[in-house]
């Protein structure tokens, strides 16, 4: 189980070949409190840096790219009730969408944990 | 995820700068001032603080002002600011105070302020106003202009303000200054709090009771770190003073108000006493009384979209069938409803309360209705 981050503070968790894909820690704690997080459609097909989502906080709506091509299969529609899981634990419950990765090699183009957290304190 | 955005402009700080920075508050620009947007605890959790108990917000980056009739008249003094506001400041008692605004000739807002005729002993013919941050230069400016032999400005840049809103505001600060649970909505006082010489009035901007309270610059973070010693008070940023006066229903100008809207269009009509409307004599006077007597063609309405998106400053306002009657003004998640809450203008043909709306967010066209407005029930001391 590998996570890759885009620069953009998405993450996905890839398990086999799907990835389940959020925003990172670091992303929720600069958005703040999450009130409304609009997902995709099952069966949407979406290119690497399409809009995916949008997550919406008490200040502002901010969108969630694709971190790589693929079908969305599933979406969380817990964050519907309850957006707050996003800040709660953005990693593990508060996950937006799994989705069939059409391209592996993508994954390469994206930082690792390690890269990631350097990254995030390089802007920070 | 997009990044916020960032102003290399030099910022200027309140008195109270390093307390939001001790306090770990999240610092952005906002009016030329970096102000703290929020505290660790976050937007909702400080709103509902605010509710519940009592929230200490800084709102030092004000700009606040005295009015000064040099004969110590407060007619002269009044008459000077009637000719550029259109409420009635002629009749405010010592120590009372007003909402009102500064109206254009074409009788859009300029600005929105508070005037208090000033009550303690030796300034008789002084008024006091609270004016926008982001307004306040271009406001001295447009006052200064204007007023006649006799009548000066002074900008008092060395005041802090802060604001302690909420159920619990009364107690606190009474513990302090028992005057102040005398006060009643709208009148001020000036009082000692632990030796510090404080300006206070009940007034506010969230829809809760509570205090604005001035004082010198120099004593303004012993009387932050006061007013925080009491378990019942915490700090509140922007972001919550925001989310707060939408709630209350309140126009915040920049967005619900602007030089493009008057006061009729925007509801506001209340801050007008009757004598003024009669007799006018104020900029854009013959806008303002025809709106008065046939209405105006857009107003300013409440609408809550039924789902759980909010809405922002900016969507475009539709009727079901698509025609477009207006735009939101402001618009966000409100805590204490716990829903979306929006306010914007609409043609007034569909401003009934309960009209079935549309409200195009990221281009979709999301089912709204007109609502009644607060959309969180004020709890001013009358």
């Amino acid at each position: 189980m590998t996570t890759r981050y885009t620069k953009d503070h998405e993450y996905v968790r890839v398990e086999g070949d799907a990835g389940i894909v959020g925003i990172s820690d670091y992303a929720q704690s600069q958005l703040g409190d999450v009130v409304f997080v609009e997902l995709p459609s099952v069966g949407k097909t979406l290119a690497k840096g399409d809009e995916a989502a949008v997550v919406e906080s008490v200040k502002a709506a901010s969108e969630v790219y694709a971190p790589v091509s693929g079908e969305v299969v599933e979406v969380n529609s817990e964050l519907e009730a309850s957006p707050g899981t996003v800040n709660e634990d953005p990693a593990g419950r508060g996950w937006f969408m799994k989705i069939r990765l059409t391209n592996q090699s993508e994954l390469d183009g994206l930082l690792t944990e390690e890269q990631y957290q350097e990254f995030v304190k390089s802007i920070s | 995820m997009a990044e916020p955005a960032h102003s290399d402009q030099p910022l200027l700080q309140t008195p109270l700068h390093a307390a939001h920075v001790a306090l770990g508050a999240r610092m952005v620009p906002f009016a030329g001032y970096d102000m703290p947007v929020q505290y660790p605890t976050g937007i909702l959790t400080e709103h509902t603080w605010t509710r519940e108990h009592a929230g200490l917000f800084d709102v030092s980056h004000m700009g606040q002002a005295f009015l000064v009739a040099e004969d110590k008249s407060h007619e002269t003094v009044a008459k000077a600011l009637e000719a550029l506001v259109p409420a009635d400041v002629l009749s405010l008692k010592p120590n009372q105070q007003r909402y009102s605004q500064l109206t254009a000739e074409d009788g859009g807002i300029l600005d929105d302020l508070m005037v208090t005729r000033v009550g303690a002993p030796g300034h008789e013919g002084w008024l006091y106003v609270v004016v926008n941050a982001s307004m306040k230069a271009a406001d001295y400016t447009h006052i200064q202009a204007r007023l006649p032999k006799g009548v000066t400005l002074a900008p008092k840049d060395d005041l802090a303000l802060m604001a302690l809103q909420g159920p619990s505001a009364e107690s606190v600060l009474a513990k302090l200054a028992p005057a102040v649970a005398e006060l009643p909505f709208m009148m001020s006082a000036d009082v000692q709090i632990d030796g510090i010489a404080c300006h206070v009035s009940r007034s506010g901007y969230t829809g809760e009771d509570g205090f604005e309270i001035s004082c010198r610059a120099e004593d303004a973070a012993r009387l932050w770190d006061r007013l925080l010693s009491d378990p019942e008070v915490k700090p509140i940023g922007l972001g919550a003073r925001d989310s707060l006066r939408l709630e209350a229903g309140l126009c915040l100008y920049g967005h619900d108000i602007d030089a493009a809207t008057s006061p009729i269009e925007a509801g506001l009509i209340w801050s007008i006493q009757k004598r003024r409307r009669e007799e006018g004599g104020f900029p854009g006077a013959s806008r303002i009384q025809r709106e008065i007597k046939d209405g105006s063609a857009r107003v300013r309405v409440g609408i809550r979209p039924e789902g759980r998106a909010p809405a922002r400053e900016g969507a475009i306002i539709t009727t079901p069938d698509g025609r477009e009657v207006g735009i939101v003004t402001s618009g966000g998640f409100g805590p204490t409803v716990n829903a979306p809450v929006a306010m914007g203008y609409v043609s007034r043909d569909v401003s009934a309360l309960g009209t079935d709306l549309h409200l195009v967010v990221r281009g979709k066209p999301l089912p709204a209705k007109v609502a009644a407005m607060p959309f969180a029930p004020h709890h001013y001391k009358r």
